[in-house]
């Protein structure tokens, strides 16, 4: 047998004056870490198949368990790190790009981080958003220039259409095939009890979710996956997915063995087969190929739902944005390359694309300068982790945000990254029914909600903070924000002031 | 009247409601203790084929078969919970005999037990529904 | 307003009293015991004497219920006849009914051995008073002869067991437990029986008495300071018999537990009813029965409409830890498992279960078994490959789940 080189990532410690033997852990391990020797009457762990996802840690119901890191490291070497050399002993072994999933773990600038709110004192006085109302309504989509009034001197109301959102938020694209079913129905149901949306993804709408319509953003994306008519008309909006935040530049692959049952149905395409959806859209090569599309979409559409252009975060976002916003597309979302993934080659998902408060930033401030602000409204993606992203996001520019990492983590996602193996032991990365059950949309839907509602009240005590109570009031407002720790040319790109300033 | 009620779909099969239901027996603060190198003889049950799982526990039945087989009168029904005197109880197993859910187990100390929706300890609501992850196990009025 | 007798002191009538409660609440009941005791439950007599109950305890109820029952009880007083709507007591009581129940049970049958009368310490093990008088006979030295190997016999070697010196138990059968177990459950039985110090004499009897010595149909000779005699019962039919409602062995009722007398029921030990099981009709003079056959008469008596035609033999009963539980009938094809002491009997025939045996830890669950035999399920419309190992409710359908249980998926 060969060499092994690839050693055990995490240790399994168990207190065994705590562990009754109940096996749950052996039960609920989709990995099959742990295993009780009946005869010895002892717990014993396969290391090497941990994933350091705590379905275990959590269940144990005295407590028992704890995961973690292997202490056995290379020798330390401060180019080459212990994952490095892992990653090289992983390709000499296989041969293969190396894959992973959800977003960048790699310790790159959080500029959220080093970002600070300001709030009243003295002067200005602050909102008690318990007392006084606070707006945390938003509308998305292309806003007049101006007031236009008929010959009777009436304002006309008539606007392009818009998406109204209760809060600045929604749950971003996930495909039915990346998550599960259950994930799908507690983001469905919970956007809808919130007022806000949730996307599809690339997959499909899966009909017994025509029901959430209203509250339903339906992607098209390079594949063209369980696109047709009806699923057009189900959404409040279509997005044209162009890029994604973890994995710029490429497309995905959704392999023929998770393309089962309903997952096929749902994508239209026969069982088994491999869902590949091109790096590029082979019918867009330019921002007119992106207009001919969006207004295809429109066309569909009877012009009644607002069409979002969704782009990762590169390098000249601006530029693109720019050409979005004169493309007839009404949002544009941008995801940043902290955006999480089901899976995307490590090389791609820790190295390109930039992070998505210097692209808002930007964008922001470029389609000020050309006087386009108004034709598009912006949403933000890849890593919005808590309400201060968002107040911090909305303050940068954006007019709502889009969350999907911290949506899974509501509902059980333990970021163990490795929802490419397709045996999430959450119940949210998988298809295998057994695993699936474990999320009961009835939890998962309630987590959402709750935390969602919390983000708003905290979203309210900040604007009130700030002495702002409508947080269309708040948005682009960049004299609420102040760097720390940044240098120059980062708080010129920002577009604030070093705190202290 | 609120009743237990499994849902198979939810049902993960793992065991925790017979762990959690042994434990609230025991009156103990602490599952480790109580339950540490003992076996346990949990009024739910898992059954499981590898497809189907549910946790079975006492139907507590308008009619029930149990009360009706007690040859010692160690079982009743009051207020609509079939509940057993193990003081009473000799352990002839006759209601283990009759009942058609399986509901009633032996306590390993020559007596049966069974559930009494935790009418019988400190816990306040059934301790297989407060302790399911999955709320494949509700206490509901139906 | 009714007026309700009930003659007998055991588990029917309180079923009998909880049917006719059930549907009427003003009514009088009278209760008829023959026993000076409250209605007690006849098989913890053998558990009194292993010291696991008191005599209590064995009381199915408090004497507060029969009070807020309304029920007029009559302790140690027997029923002496029948004559028209009025019961006759053997006090001269009179007590006229609209509805009457007959629940007398039965009483240990005697055989008439040579020789008996010259035996000092002879008991029969049925009631109270035969146990408190057991009780008092039995002493740390005590030889005790037990005749017969039936429940009763088995029950009441195990109740004196600690007690006395020594038991022994024969039996003409050529095994114990002849009515419910096969030669090889009943060998294991014996193995237990001996295992924990019984002295079993199968396949012989004591033929005759000299004192305190029988002398055996195989010649030997057994010495003993305790005579048992539990060869077995016999239904009280008189008090029926002398009406002229139709009697068999035991009592004939319909399925609404009906005699042939007008307005009379009878349940219990007492009646031969249809066992299902077989479709023979036989005295099934078990408990959770005579219980259920009480009820369903109380309930018509009281003007509902009730029947009671699911009735089965069954058995429930431990020696030492060892647990025996059978039901139904032997007959038909032959499914079985066996591990060390436990075994597991199934009996199939026309794609029903017709009856089991299990011993040891195959007792559990047997009640999922005993339902496929009561409700007749035919086994076809249930997963019975599966169940037939292993006793849960996954092999039944959905809808039974979802019915039963909870949510299905």
């Amino acid at each position: 047998m060969a060499i092994n080189y690839i050693y055990p990532e995490f240790e399994v410690i168990r207190n065994d004056a705590r562990c009754i033997r109940c096996q749950v852990c052996e039960r609920q391990c989709a990995n099959e870490v742990h295993r009780l020797d009946e005869k010895r009457n002892v717990m014993l762990s396969d290391e090497t198949k941990c994933v350091d996802c705590h379905r275990c840690v959590s269940l144990c119901p005295t407590k028992a368990l704890k995961i973690v890191n292997h202490d056995c490291r290379f020798r330390e070497n401060a180019n080459w790190s212990n994952e490095t050399i892992k990653e090289i002993y992983k390709q000499a072994d296989s041969g293969g790009v190396l894959l992973s999933s959800m977003g960048n773990p790699k310790p790159l600038p959080v500029y959220w981080d080093k970002i600070l709110i300001n709030a009243s004192q003295v002067t200005n006085p602050s909102i008690d958003p318990l007392r006084e109302p606070m707006e945390t309504k938003v509308f998305l989509g292309k806003k007049p220039d101006k007031i236009e009034r008929d010959k009777d001197g009436k304002i006309m109301c008539k606007t392009p259409p818009q998406l109204e959102l209760s809060m600045p938020v929604m749950f971003s694209a996930m495909s039915y095939g990346s998550i599960s079913y259950n994930a799908h129905e507690s983001l469905a149901r919970a956007a809808r009890e919130l007022g806000i949306y949730y996307n599809t993804g690339e997959g499909g709408l899966h009909e017994d979710f025509y029901v959430y319509g209203e509250n339903t953003i339906v992607q098209v994306a390079s594949g063209r996956f369980g696109v047709y008519k009806d699923y057009l008309e189900a959404g409040a909006a279509v997005e044209i997915k162009m890029g994604q935040g973890a994995k710029p530049g490429i497309g995905g692959h959704l392999p023929g063995t998770k393309i089962v049952g309903d997952v096929s149905k749902t994508r239209m395409i026969p069982e088994g087969s491999d869902a590949i959806s091109p790096a590029p859209h082979h019918d867009i090569y330019s921002i007119e190929d992106l207009r001919q599309l969006v207004f295809s979409l429109k066309e569909a559409t009877e012009y009644k739902k607002p069409i979002i252009v969704k782009v990762a975060a590169v390098h000249n976002i601006a530029a693109i944005a720019s050409g979005i916003a004169r493309s007839g597309a009404d949002i544009i979302a941008i995801d940043g390359f902290r955006g999480g993934t089901g899976a995307a080659p490590t090389r791609i998902r820790d190295n390109v694309g930039i992070p998505i408060e210097l692209a808002l930033a930007s964008v922001d401030k470029r389609l000020r300068d050309e006087g386009i602000r108004n034709n598009v409204s912006l949403v933000v993606g890849g890593s919005i982790r808590s309400a201060a992203d968002v107040v911090k996001a909305i303050a940068l520019g954006a007019d709502a945000c889009y969350v999907a990492t911290a949506a899974l983590i509501a509902i059980g996602c333990h970021l163990c990254r490795t929802c490419q193996s397709g045996k999430c032991n959450w119940g949210i990365a998988t298809q295998k029914p057994e695993l699936v059950k474990r999320l009961n949309p009835d939890i998962g839907y309630k987590r959402l909600v709750n935390l969602m509602t919390a983000w708003k009240h905290e979203i309210k005590e900040l604007m009130g903070g700030m002495g702002i109570n409508s947080i269309e009031a708040l948005r682009g407002n960049r004299l609420m924000l102040r760097g720390v720790g940044l240098n120059g040319k980062e708080l010129e790109i920002l577009g604030i002031s070093h705190a202290g300033e | 009247m609120k009743k237990i009620y499994v849902n198979e779909k939810w049902c993960l099969g793992c065991h925790l409601c017979e762990y959690n239901c042994a434990f609230a027996a025991t009156g103990e603060k602490n599952m480790a203790l109580a339950l540490k190198d003992k076996k346990i003889y949990p009024k739910v049950r898992v059954e499981d084929n590898g497809k189907i799982m549910y946790a079975v526990s006492c139907r507590h039945c308008d009619d029930p078969i149990c009360v009706k087989s007690c040859i010692s009168g160690a079982l009743s029904k009051e207020d609509g919970v079939v509940k057993i005197d193990k003081n009473k109880c000799i352990g002839c197993l006759t209601c283990v005999l009759v009942c058609p859910y399986g509901a009633l187990v032996q306590d390993g100390n020559s007596a049966v037990t069974k559930c009494e929706l935790c009418t019988d300890n400190s816990c306040g609501e059934p301790a297989c529904v407060r302790g399911c992850p999955n709320n494949a196990i509700c206490f509901e009025e139906r | 307003m009714k007026k309700y007798v009930i003659i007998g002191g055991g588990i029917a009538s309180l079923g009998c009293i909880d049917g006719i409660r059930a549907n009427d609440t003003d009514g009088t009941i009278t209760l008829i015991c023959g026993e000076d005791a409250l209605p007690y439950s006849r098989p913890l007599i053998s558990y009194y004497l292993e010291d696991k109950t008191t005599m209590e305890k064995m009381n199915y109820r408090s004497e507060e219920f029969y009070k807020s029952s309304g029920v007029d009880i009559k302790r140690g007083v027997k029923a002496e006849k029948i004559e028209g709507s009025i019961v006759i007591c053997d006090n001269g009581e009179k007590i006229p009914f609209d509805k009457l129940l007959v629940a007398a049970g039965s009483s240990p049958f005697v055989p008439p051995i040579a020789g008996a009368e010259s035996v000092k310490n002879k008991f029969t093990f049925m009631t109270e008073e035969d146990t408190l008088a057991l009780e008092k006979a039995a002493k740390k030295d005590s030889e005790v002869l037990i005749i017969g190997a039936g429940l009763i016999g088995l029950k009441c070697a195990e109740g004196l067991k600690a007690r006395v010196k020594k038991i022994t138990v024969c039996d003409l059968a050529d095994r114990v437990l002849s009515s419910i177990l096969d030669k090889e459950c009943a060998a294991l039985v014996e193995e237990k029986l001996k295992e924990n110090g019984i002295n079993l004499m199968l396949s012989d009897s004591a033929e005759s008495f000299c004192g305190n010595t029988a002398k055996m149909k195989s010649g030997k000779t057994v010495d003993f300071d305790i005579l048992v005699m539990a060869v077995g019962v016999r239904p009280n039919t008189g008090l029926l018999k002398d009406i002229g409602a139709d009697v068999n062995r035991g009592v004939l009722v319909n399925d609404k537990m009906e005699t042939t007398a007008e307005n009379i029921y009878a349940a219990g030990d007492l009646v031969e009813s249809r066992d299902i099981s077989s479709g023979t009709d036989k005295i099934m003079a078990i408990l959770p029965n005579a219980y259920m056959g009480g009820f369903c008469a109380g309930s018509n008596m009281a003007g509902a409409e009730k029947t009671f035609d699911n009735q089965i033999p069954m058995n429930s009963i431990g020696f030492f830890g060892y647990h025996i539980m059978t039901a139904g009938s032997y007959d038909g094809e032959l499914y079985e498992e066996k591990s060390g002491d436990s075994v597991k009997k199934l009996f199939i025939k026309d794609n029903h279960l017709a009856g089991f045996i299990f011993l040891g830890d195959a007792v559990e669950k047997a009640g999922i078994y005993t339902s496929l035999i009561r409700n007749k399920t035919p086994l076809d419309t249930i997963d019975f490959e599966t169940i037939k190992k292993f006793p849960s409710l996954l092999p039944f359908s959905c809808e039974y789940r979802r019915k039963n249980l909870g949510g299905v998926l």
